[in-house]
């Protein structure tokens, strides 16, 4: 028989914890499928962020350290620094990269760490139970935003992707989705070019994907994946924020 | 013949740690350890090493996890406020059971406090370098020379324990210029299979972890490393006696301060009293057996510290409460003298304790 779609090795086959219609098992499958289809599985360090995300630890089969909330980066950078050939990447939430994380991120960013960075933007923090993250939308409610984010004494959610583009240390940034099978496959286009980036040593990249919290937004999985698109994308918008390496034949 | 080196206590221990096997260091300027930092990015690229200034004392802690989770033998320093920042990551490095070596030349506090030197970060090494029930080996050198020492010793012995070690000094360790000579440079660095450096397709994929969700195994995991610590306890303890074999009056002084406090025992001795020093190498494990061997002529004992008193508690329990133990502190970046100390000999010399 003629196998046609098989899940990737690169993912260890245990159960996902996730919650239903969280949008993480697609983002993980990207991430595995880039590394098989590249061949670099020997050479990948993994960094699991603290938030939900953490369990991919489990998940990926390669090496994995677990860091403290928000130092993914650091723990990166010292993995790359003393593995320089390794295929060294983080995966993180927004309230691990943008909130207690942001120094870390936007140093390793300035330093043009050859690292890549998964960051996986559901504008809210999920494993605590849903609470305002820095990428939480004006007027969104949250556990911590009850009458929806106000910009007066919560101020305005942080764009990552905009923010790191303007810096010389980034060779890649972009922002995809994952709410549709078009933009599922642009994601893996993105996050398999960050990974060939990093794996021939062309630096830092980062691939921001906006991901759904059906649990927390309160939301069934397909409303989700709607409120996605008609919430996130027009704050967020997808595309290529910078890339220092594009038109350049592979 | 190895070569005697005039050199200043920060630039000699960073130039011990590159010897010990130390390529991976990652620093952040503070006074009074900055030293160690500018010594460490001249040296390190002479060597093949890495001298990384990380943008906070949390990056650089947490640089140090990545790389010592690569299997590398990886340093960071710093002073007082900025180890207060690293607690976060050695609480990391203990529940994830990484060796790496942590170097605090103390200054005064608490807050931005001074930039003179102190000791009152002992309960912070000793009984809470981070949040839950973990220990870190803890040095304390006296000399330029022992710090060197050291940092080959708790370089070996976090290897052997796959634990966090730190080498508690203060400023005036850190500032002062002695005569050095360095052991040879190690050589055959010990394997470290758990390492994560990339599987290469001929292990199954490693995990470096802290998180477990399920509480018999936390608590499992934790009873583990308490009998590790147990062993460590019995057979790794550090101290120095001096003149204590038939003392009345021991004075127990770590660091710089036991230099003061011996000057005084010396003085003491002149002046007719059999005093003596009792001086611990290392804190954590503290040496209880030779600190209860050592006080076993004394009618009294006193501790002698650059804080309000920290030490103390851990003498106290030492000798089970059976002894009178008393304290003389200076803090705030203010040095004991020895005649001050000299002075608390005399007085319960006489038999005045409280």
């Amino acid at each position: 028989m003629k196998v046609v779609y098989d899940k990737p090795g690169f993912l260890r086959g245990l159960p996902f914890t996730y919650c239903s219609g969280c949008t993480h098992g697609v983002i993980h499958k990207l991430v595995a499928e880039s590394i098989t289809e590249l061949g670099l599985e020997g050479r990948v360090i993994g960094v699991a962020p603290v938030g939900c995300a953490v369990m991919c630890q489990s998940f990926f089969a390669c090496d994995m350290i677990q860091a403290a909330h928000g130092r993914a980066p650091a723990v990166a950078t010292g993995l790359i620094r003393a593995v320089p050939d390794g295929v060294v990447f983080t995966y993180q939430g927004d309230g691990d990269l943008a909130a207690i994380g942001t120094a870390e991120t936007i140093h390793a960013a300035g330093r043009g760490e050859n690292i890549v960075i998964i960051f996986v933007n559901n504008a809210i923090y999920g494993m605590t139970g849903g609470q305002m993250a820095p990428t939480t939308l004006t007027g969104q409610v949250t556990q911590t935003s009850p009458y929806g984010r106000q910009t007066d004494t919560a101020g305005y959610p942080i764009k990552v992707c905009e923010m790191l583009a303007t810096m010389e240390g980034v060779s890649y940034a972009e922002r995809v989705s994952v709410h549709r099978a078009p933009e599922i496959r642009k994601a893996k286009k993105a996050i398999k070019k960050a990974f060939e980036y990093q794996s021939s040593g062309r630096g830092f990249s980062i691939v921001e994907v906006l991901s759904t919290c059906p649990t927390n937004w309160g939301l069934t999985p397909v409303e989700a994946l709607d409120w996605l698109a008609d919430n996130l994308i027009p704050h967020f918008p997808l595309g290529v924020y910078k890339d220092k390496f594009a038109g350049e034949a592979k | 013949m190895a070569q005697r080196l005039l050199m200043k206590g920060n630039e000699a221990v960073a130039e011990a740690a590159i010897r010990a096997g130390c390529r991976h260091f990652y620093g952040y300027p503070i006074t009074p350890q900055t030293e160690v930092a500018a010594y460490m990015s001249k040296r390190m690229p002479k060597v093949g090493g890495l001298f990384l200034q990380a943008e906070s004392e949390i990056g650089a802690i947490n640089m140090v996890m990545g790389s010592a989770a690569a299997g590398k033998r990886t340093m960071t320093s710093s002073s007082s406020p900025g180890i207060s920042l690293k607690t976060e990551g050695i609480s990391f490095l203990a529940g994830s059971d990484l060796p790496a070596v942590i170097l605090n030349i103390q200054r005064a506090g608490p807050g931005l406090g001074g930039i003179q030197p102190s000791q009152a970060d002992y309960n912070q090494a000793v009984k809470a370098a981070g949040h839950g029930d973990f220990k870190m080996l803890v040095f304390t050198p006296a000399t330029v020379q022992e710090m060197c020492d050291c940092v080959f010793t708790v370089f070996d012995l976090t290897d052997k324990y796959r634990m966090p070690g730190m080498l508690l000094c203060d400023g005036l360790l850190g500032q002062m210029m002695e005569p050095v000579v360095f052991p040879e440079p190690v050589e055959g660095l010990p394997a470290k299979p758990w390492a994560v450096n990339g599987h290469r397709n001929a292990r199954p994929g490693n995990l470096v972890n802290s998180l477990y969700l399920h509480p018999e195994a936390l608590e499992a995991r934790v009873r583990e490393r308490f009998e590790m610590y147990k062993t460590i306890e019995e057979t790794e303890t550090q101290a120095e006696c001096f003149m204590t074999e038939d003392a009345e009056i021991v004075v127990v002084a770590y660091g710089a301060c036991a230099r003061i406090a011996r000057s005084a025992v010396t003085a003491a001795r002149e002046a007719g009293i059999k005093a003596g020093l009792f001086r611990p190498i290392t804190v954590w494990p503290y040496p209880k057996r030779e600190l209860t061997g050592a006080a076993k002529t004394a009618k009294a004992v006193l501790t002698v510290e650059m804080s309000m008193g920290q030490m103390v508690e851990d003498v106290r329990a030492a000798l089970e409460y059976k002894k009178p133990v008393e304290f003389f502190g200076r803090t705030g970046g203010v040095v004991p003298t020895p005649a001050g100390v000299l002075g608390e000999i005399t007085r319960m010399a006489k038999g005045e304790w409280l």
